[in-house]
């Protein structure tokens, strides 16, 4: 979230898309029902209505995997009724860029597209620089190759007609949605955009977020009270895993993973920081060899010198290029490629598309070390129904885990509230932290390299490892510490002490640090801001709900990113009801500023979007693998054969597997003529690996669904609690039908179409719930990110003879 | 003095002795009879967070005797405000659920059965196979000749069930080994 949940209540008007917030965030719904009560619109678009529906002021059903049709739907209709907020676009966006002769757009493709290898030759879609490297303005905005113009000529084919027909919400609903959004282009209005899962998984999953980036940015609603693109980040601390980096293409704190095109610590650097010329552009990334030597410091520790480049070639390299996420790794455990590994707190044998492949991938593996509250279809899939365990070779390591209650230490929530939590029990029977596991085979590990050697032992031995889990003094490596006596300001701090912010940070050796977003978080004069349990504001602080002294949050306790945007040139805010900080006798109060430069009016300032190379919010987003500006392309399984934009019918560049196990139904396949969606249920968690085991929650929510419409289920013969089959090219799966008005059939094309949804939480190790609805789903991803497109994919449903997963 | 409605119900709950009617303004009477009467009289407070969603909610779990007898939303909590969902209000069932694993499981290649092993052992058994596996197979150099020092044939997959530690030891012991093949639900 660029901004966090109370300030959802600072909202004038609520655009919920791709989430369900009631359901699956529901204590976030408290904050959009207070923005409510003080009069803002809120507005559901979603395939299904929900309790977030039933809420809001209006509910707009669509077809899914059709957002950035309806997006760019809006985007016209901003541009075309000058709707924006132009001072800001102006001043704030890269509107006024002029961009290169190179880039174009023809019938779904843009310039440098190659077939051959489906990718885009990004270089085509650069600035123009002046000659002194800074990039051209035309703040008139009149330039026919300024970002303004070419994204009016972009979307001005997003008409309503069009964008009706394909995602099959009405012309009425359409003008009604984006009307009531367009008001907040005011200086004093906000919007807010609320989204989850359902914009994330989809083929075209990053541009939905850019589309809605886009008219955040065209209407000033970035950096704002009220404002923001904010992510309902689902997983419990997904926040803080993804800052720290659980992912193989970044290490902590944002920063590329080193590839084999980059061999030095030298390299590295250079390939990574970017310059900028403009005297108005912070560039903040230009500090990226202070956040990456330090991080080696804190890794390899003494070990770790100037010399030999801070141990850097020991690190892994991945190829250029290549991928490791989930879809390939199994891919490649299909293929035998992958020996073994460790799964923990994850159940993929349920939640990740294709489960039958996955499952089958499983098997091929030497050994697996698990660390779960409860057996899962993960855990046990050694002996899944149908399979012979005498005939899985795998050698399997449960090992019982603790959960939140049973351990201390800090997670970072959506809006990047770094939150401690006490043990409360100590762990039940004999289960452990993960951290224990960890430390506890690295130190034998380290032990083994000693004794017997291996292969690059020195990679292991050199590790500046803890050698217990000890979760405060973890914190104090997250935060980093001097690693020799140095003087911040007039303060000397010893060799040792903790380093009181991400500005003293440096990049020779002489600070170490595990996370630079997190330094300023645990500091020697404040102790584990974490802890900090205050509700003090100043009345300027209260009015928006900002609550500085509650915990801490990255970055530098800065609670709304971007806050600069808020302000005038003058430094005073667009809304002074709602400011989130204020230029007032030569200093800013409020919220932490974005950099704590004067307001630009005094000529000693900087852009706003201070971690964008130019300064400036990306209208025009030449970074992606699919495009500077969204297109609308169908999903990869899609029940018509033609897109309303161009002859491009789904995106150019998705990412897809070749297995015998991944077949694809053609487009307007008849035989799977049905839109499916997936979704969870508030009783449930994701896979559902814990909560089925929780008696009261299984009790609520018992056994796997399917909804339809009363439409869909009249033309099948099927009625309200009969037993059903679900399948697609992939799979089946059993359900308990249930027919409900929530679901409508959609208008698409010229026909009717019918969408349905299912919960995925359900599984086999919780016998007569059913099992993975994932079976159905597949495996095809998005180009910049490789999540897989779960929220749609194509289907059949008919009247199931005789249920065999389902309790009856 | 400033009362909250938090230290209102701390002082009322421990009975505060010391404090007179008219500090308070409101009789407390009532209010410490009735608590006298609940399980959690008498019992520990310990803060937490609700180990699901980002919204992070804030929960006091009771302990009495060691024992988990009841948990409530933290009222304190600016974001929360003491409310919970159904999930986050099932605390004490999942702590005491019956289905917990109790203790570390072994299942031998091509067996049809759990064995119950001690951490010692399981963690010595899978250091080893780390090590093997690792010594095996890691790419000191790719087919142009750089050094790449990665091992493809072992991953990490999970979580975001880890707090912010256990993350950064995690991906230190995984690039420590050279394990480029590394996911987890953020991807999802």
């Amino acid at each position: 979230m660029t901004n966090h949940w109370i300030d959802i209540k600072n909202a004038d008007s609520i655009l919920i898309m791709g989430s369900n917030a009631a359901e699956h965030h529901p204590i976030s719904f408290k904050w959009v029902l207070e923005a409510k009560d003080k009069g803002a619109t809120v507005m559901h678009v979603d395939p299904k209505f929900s309790r977030t529906s039933a809420r809001s002021d209006f509910h707009v059903p669509l077809r899914s995997g059709t957002d950035i049709a309806f997006l760019g739907g809006m985007i016209k209709y901003i541009l075309e009724n000058d709707a924006y907020f132009k001072e800001y676009v102006v001043e704030y966006t890269n509107a006024s860029l002029i961009v290169g002769k190179d880039f174009g757009f023809s019938d779904g493709l843009f310039t440098g597209y190659d077939a051959k290898t489906r990718s885009y030759d990004k270089s085509k879609w650069g600035f123009e620089m002046d000659e002194n490297g800074v990039p051209k303005r035309d703040k008139t905005l009149k330039n026919p190759r300024c970002v303004f113009q070419l994204m009016k000529k972009h979307y001005s084919r997003y008409g309503i007609d069009a964008v009706s027909s394909t995602t099959g919400v009405s012309a009425e609903n359409l003008l009604k949605v984006y009307k009531t959004y367009a008001a907040t282009g005011k200086p004093d209005k906000a919007g807010t955009v609320m989204y989850a899962l359902g914009w994330t998984q989809h083929t075209v999953g990053v541009q939905n977020i850019r589309s809605a980036g886009i008219i955040q940015l065209l209407l000033g609603n970035i950096g704002v009270a009220g404002g923001g693109i904010n992510a309902l980040r689902g997983e419990p601390n997904v926040q803080g895993s993804t800052d720290h980096a659980l992912l193989y293409h970044i290490i902590p704190g944002y920063m590329a993973m080193p590839h084999n095109g980059w061999q030095t610590y030298d390299d590295y650097n250079k390939a990574n920081t970017p310059v900028s010329r403009d005297p108005m552009s912070a560039n903040w990334w230009q500090n990226k060899p202070k956040y990456f030597t330090s991080l080696l410091k804190a890794w390899y520790g003494d070990s770790a010198t100037q010399e030999n480049g801070f141990c850097y070639e020991l690190l892994p390299k991945v190829e250029k290029g290549e991928d490791y996420s989930y879809m390939y790794l199994f891919d490649r455990m299909y293929r035998n490629k992958i020996r073994g590994g460790i799964i923990i707190g994850l159940n993929p044998m349920n939640s990740i598309p294709n489960t039958n492949k996955v499952r089958k991938a499983l098997d091929n593996l030497d050994w697996l070390v698990a660390s779960e509250l409860h057996h899962s279809e993960t855990t046990d899939n050694w002996h899944r129904p149908g399979v012979d365990p005498k005939k899985v070779k795998t050698e399997v390591f449960l090992l019982p885990s603790a959960h939140r209650l049973e351990k201390e230490g800090s997670v970072t929530n959506s809006g990047r509230w770094l939150l401690w939590h006490y043990q409360v029990v100590p762990p039940a029977f004999e289960a452990k932290p993960f951290g224990d596991m960890f430390v506890g085979f690295m130190q034998r590990l380290k032990a083994l390299y000693a004794k017997e050697g291996g292969t690059l032992p020195e990679a292991v031995l050199k590790l500046d490892y803890p050698d217990k889990y000890d979760s405060d003094e973890l914190c104090a490596r997250i935060n980093g510490r001097f690693t020799r006596d140095t003087k911040v300001g007039d303060k000397l701090y010893k060799k040792g002490q903790l380093v009181p912010s991400f500005a003293a940070l440096q990049a020779d050796g002489s600070t170490s640090s595990l996370n630079w977003l997190y330094t300023g978080s645990f500091t020697e004069e404040d102790g584990n801001k974490a802890k900090r349990r205050d509700t003090a504001q100043t009345d300027m602080q209260k009015a928006i709900g900002l609550y500085p002294n509650w915990a801490w949050c990255w970055p530098v306790n800065r609670r709304v990113l971007y806050n600069r945007a808020s302000v005038d040139l003058n430094g005073k805010p667009y809304n002074p009801a709602k400011a989130v900080i204020e230029w007032k006798d030569g200093k800013w109060v409020g919220d932490v500023p974005d950099g704590g430069w004067p307001p630009l009016a005094t000529g000693k300032g900087k852009l706003p979007f201070i971690m964008t190379v130019h300064g400036t919010g990306q209208l025009y987003g030449p970074g992606r693998m699919d495009g500077p500006f969204s297109e609308h392309y169908e999903p990869v399984e899609t029940p018509v054969n033609s897109n309303m934009f161009s002859k491009q019918l789904s995106s150019p560049v998705y990412k897809f597997m070749s297995s015998d196990m991944d077949k694809l139904a053609k487009p307007a396949d008849p035989n799977y003529p049905i839109v499916l969606t997936t979704y969870n249920v508030t009783e449930h968690w994701c896979g559902g690996g814990e909560t089925r085991n929780i008696p009261n929650l299984l009790e609520a929510e018992p056994q796997l669904y399917v909804e339809m419409s009363p439409e869909l289920a009249q033309e099948k013969g099927i009625k309200n609690g009969d037993g059903v089959i679900v399948e697609s090219i992939r799979g089946r799966v059993e359900a308990i039908a249930m027919v409900t008005i929530r679901m409508r059939p959609l208008k698409v094309h010229g026909r009717i179409i019918h969408e349905i949804g299912m919960p995925f939480c359900f599984g086999w190790t919780t016998p007569g719930t059913g099992d993975s609805t994932n079976r159905l789903t597949s495996w095809v991803g998005d180009p910049n990110t490789t999540i897989p497109e779960f929220k749609a994919c194509c289907v059949n449903i008919r009247k199931a003879d005789k249920l065999t997963e389902l309790a009856t | 003095m400033k009362i909250d409605r938090r230290s209102f119900m701390k002082l009322a709950g421990s009975g505060a002795a010391c404090l007179t009617l008219g500090q308070l303004g409101v009789s407390l009477t009532p209010v410490r009879a009735y608590a006298g009467d609940l399980k959690i009289s008498g019992a520990k407070e310990v803060v937490t967070v609700c180990p699901f969603c980002s919204v992070s909610c804030h929960i006091i779990g009771y302990v009495k005797e060691g024992k988990l007898v009841s948990t409530e939303g933290d009222p304190d909590y600016p974001i929360n405000e003491g409310s919970l969902c159904a999930k986050g209000a099932a605390m004490l069932t999942m702590t005491t659920s019956h289905h917990r694993l109790q203790k570390p499981l072994y299942r031998a290649p091509y067996s049809d059965k759990w064995e119950e092993k001690s951490w010692d052992w399981m963690l010595d058994r899978i250091a080893r196979r780390i090590k093997d596996t690792r010594d095996k197979d890691l790419i000191l150099k790719n087919a142009k000749g750089d050094t790449v020092n990665r091992l493809e044939s072992m991953f990490l997959l999970g979580t975001s069930h880890a707090g912010n530690e256990e993350c950064a030891i995690a991906h230190q012991a995984m690039r420590g080994l050279g394990v480029v093949h590394m996911d987890h639900q953020a991807r999802i």
